[in-house]
């Protein structure tokens, strides 16, 4: 199994696609609840499996393009047939995946096993009858949306009027019509005419989940800008900028690295909007561009560690972010295939364990806790024994349950609320 | 708790030593740290992948950590004390020129199918060893740098650095763009042309075996340092695959 890039429930939390970094999409199934096992709550199981991207070379660069999955988005369903859009650094492609549970039999024109048959030798028409055969998930791909990037894709997001969506790379953002392969428009652009002035870049963005003139993208250096599609082609202007004015108190050369911004997130509400940086999560009003109306501390034993994370690394990890359903709580990862939730009304926190040895099936989570202080506790870990090889970079929450998926490295984890 | 085996050489916030001893030596342990900081980030910037195009948000943040450092050393003085001759200014240019020459004809012994971004895969450690040969070489003409050699060659190190982090910065960026015409002819000019012969590049292939691509091509080139000796390993394993495809077709 190849480590986990994106993971992401469908508009019904009934499907659920991860991405990974060999190219392929795994779909699974929530299985229906039987009446003959009413307490046993839908699995899910795998339903569909694909190679969406395979590796590239650009010949012009000389440079390889990879084929890991970045984003998967899905489009909300129309009929029969699942739509999700599919990213690696460089192209999108829109799939199609359709059940087929029946084929047609006692053709006119052809036999049984396809072959033509002679036309003189055809006596009497019938009308081909459907038979059941085994389900068959089929995934193709319908669309394929390249050469419009320069840079690397982190973002992909479908707009509310699920006719467009849009795509981020570091420097500039697209916006596609779903039908329209050869063609896209520019609306964010912040390339310096000069690379060498270039200091900032952008780090994801994302649609309004109900206006579909506005925009979010957010940046290297900490900020958010909302745009309004409305106000000009090209959105360089922002209509709102967000950003929390610096601690002068705990500066440090560090400062720039931890405050940017991996993850953005609009609450299922509209009105709220979520971001992560390294150390912490932090919910913005969008009424409110001079900080945000809550911050929560995702690992701020970390901050005394700062050089070493730099050193090896670390502390570039790009970590997510998402809202629960009715968007009272939030959750994001962290190391040791540590995850953390947070209630908003009751500044709950909790932090649990993505782990083989934890996590027994349907056996409750036990809460964890990371030492900070000098004595450790009895089943507390003490911030030096944890691995960081180990780190949880995309979750997701089903759109109306309790449900999770979480992604530790090469596997998946699903939890669910246990129902008393 | 560290991903790779690389030994600390950096502080931790307040977990300093040397923060026990009196104040006076309190003051260069800040110093060495920074430069130990900035010594890291040099590294990382100059270290890339091969194949694959580098990431660019951690490639900016990291050379906007490098400014950082590089503003308050200024503000220090640090940086001062080395740039208060203009000649010593006009030694550092001419070093800086004298280097990206050095760098475009090693790049051009590498050949064709180097990646653009390759020319930054070099051992750090041979750039500083090069930059402080000329060093020694141009402090001799001029009065300034040679009064403070002694007590300056730490010192040196971040004029260096300064001298190849602003090319390094320059150059990563330009990469991530394709290079102008103009720019790639010059840099290329003064190769011999017979090595570009695709002819000659496959005479050479066809007439060994595989694992002698490396061979026959290294012949063609010499390769100045190790890092750029396995660049051309990984490089080759590419041309292979392209040469299979045009000898095929």
């Amino acid at each position: 199994a190849d480590i986990i890039s994106t993971v992401e429930f469908n508009y019904t939390g009934d499907l659920l696609a991860t991405g990974d970094k060999g190219g392929r999409v795994v779909i699974f199934q929530r299985e229906q609840e039987t009446k003959s096992r009413p307490l046993c709550r839908g699995e899910y199981n795998v339903y569909s499996t694909f190679q969406s991207h395979e590796p590239e070379f650009d010949y012009l660069k000389s440079l390889e393009i990879e084929e890991k999955i970045n984003k998967i988005r899905w489009l909300p369903q129309q009929n029969a047939a699942h739509f999700l859009l599919s990213t690696n650094d460089k192209t999108i492609k829109l799939w199609k995946i359709s059940e087929r549970d029946k084929r047609a039999e006692g053709y006119n024109l052809k036999d049984e096993d396809g072959r033509l048959r002679e036309p003189f030798r055809v006596t009497e028409l019938r009308v081909p009858t459907l038979k059941p055969m085994d389900l068959m998930v089929e995934a193709s791909p319908r669309r394929t949306f390249a050469n419009a990037h320069t840079y690397h894709i982190n973002s992909i997001s479908v707009n509310s009027d699920y006719a467009t969506y849009l795509s981020a790379d570091d420097l500039r953002i697209n916006l596609w019509h779903l039908e329209v392969t050869n063609r896209s428009f520019n609306i964010v652009d912040i390339k310096p005419a000069n690379m060498e002035e270039l200091t900032e870049v952008i780090t994801a963005a994302e649609f309004h989940p109900h206006h579909c003139n506005v925009f979010v993208y957010s940046s290297s250096k900490g900020t958010i800008r909302l745009c309004d599609m409305r106000s000009s082609a090209l959105c360089d202007q922002h209509s709102k900028f967000f950003e929390e004015p610096e601690d002068p108190s705990s500066r440090s050369f560090f400062s720039e690295i931890i405050s940017s911004i991996s993850d953005v997130k609009f609450s299922h509400s509209g009105r709220y909007m979520m971001t992560r940086d390294y150390l912490s999560v932090k919910v913005w009003d969008l009424n409110m561009e001079n900080r945000p109306v809550e911050t929560y501390q995702v690992h701020e034993y970390l901050r005394s560690k700062l050089c070493s994370l730099y050193e090896n690394d670390c502390i570039f990890d790009k970590f997510e972010c998402c809202w629960n359903g009715s968007d009272s709580t939030i959750m994001t990862g962290s190391y040791n295939n540590f995850f953390r939730t947070f209630e908003r009304n009751s500044h709950r926190d909790t932090t649990l364990e993505a782990s083989r040895e934890s996590s027994k099936p349907r056996a409750i989570l036990k809460p964890r806790k990371v030492c900070t202080t000098g004595k450790r506790k009895k089943d507390e870990i003490t911030v030096d024994s944890l691995d960081f090889n180990k780190k949880i970079l995309h979750t997701a929450w089903h759109p109306m349950e309790n449900i999770i998926a979480v992604a530790a490295t090469n596997n998946l984890y699903l939890f669910q609320e246990k129902v008393n | 708790m560290f991903v790779r085996g690389l030994k600390r050489k950096c502080f931790d916030g307040e977990e300093d030593i040397e923060g026990t001893l009196a104040g006076i030596k309190a003051i260069p342990s800040y110093n060495l740290q920074r430069q130990s900081l900035l010594d890291m980030s040099l590294v990382k910037l100059q270290l890339c992948h091969m194949l694959v195009e580098p990431n660019l948000c951690r490639s900016v943040l990291i050379a906007n950590t490098v400014r950082q450092i590089q503003e308050e050393m200024t503000q220090d003085g640090t940086w001062q004390m080395i740039n208060t001759q203009s000649t010593g200014q006009a030694s550092l240019d001419r070093l800086v020129s004298t280097d990206i020459l050095c760098r475009s004809s090693r790049d051009q012994a590498e050949g064709k199918h180097v990646p653009a971004y390759g020319t930054f895969n070099k051992d750090f450690e041979s750039d500083q060893a090069q930059d402080s040969s000329e060093t020694m070489s141009a402090a001799s003409s001029v009065q300034a740098p040679r009064n403070l050699q002694s007590s300056v060659w730490e010192m040196e190190n971040p004029q260096e650095n300064k001298g190849n982090f602003q090319k390094s910065l320059d150059q990563i960026f330009e990469t991530l763009e394709n290079k102008s015409p103009n720019a790639v002819e010059d840099l290329f000019s003064e190769v011999d042309n017979s090595y570009y012969d695709l002819d000659t590049m496959l005479t050479g292939m066809m007439s060994s075996t595989k694992m002698g691509h490396c061979d026959s091509l290294e012949s063609f080139s010499s390769p100045t340092n190790t890092a750029s000796n396995s660049n051309c390993k990984s490089d080759l394993n590419d041309l292979d695959h392209i040469v299979e495809i045009l000898v095929e077709s």
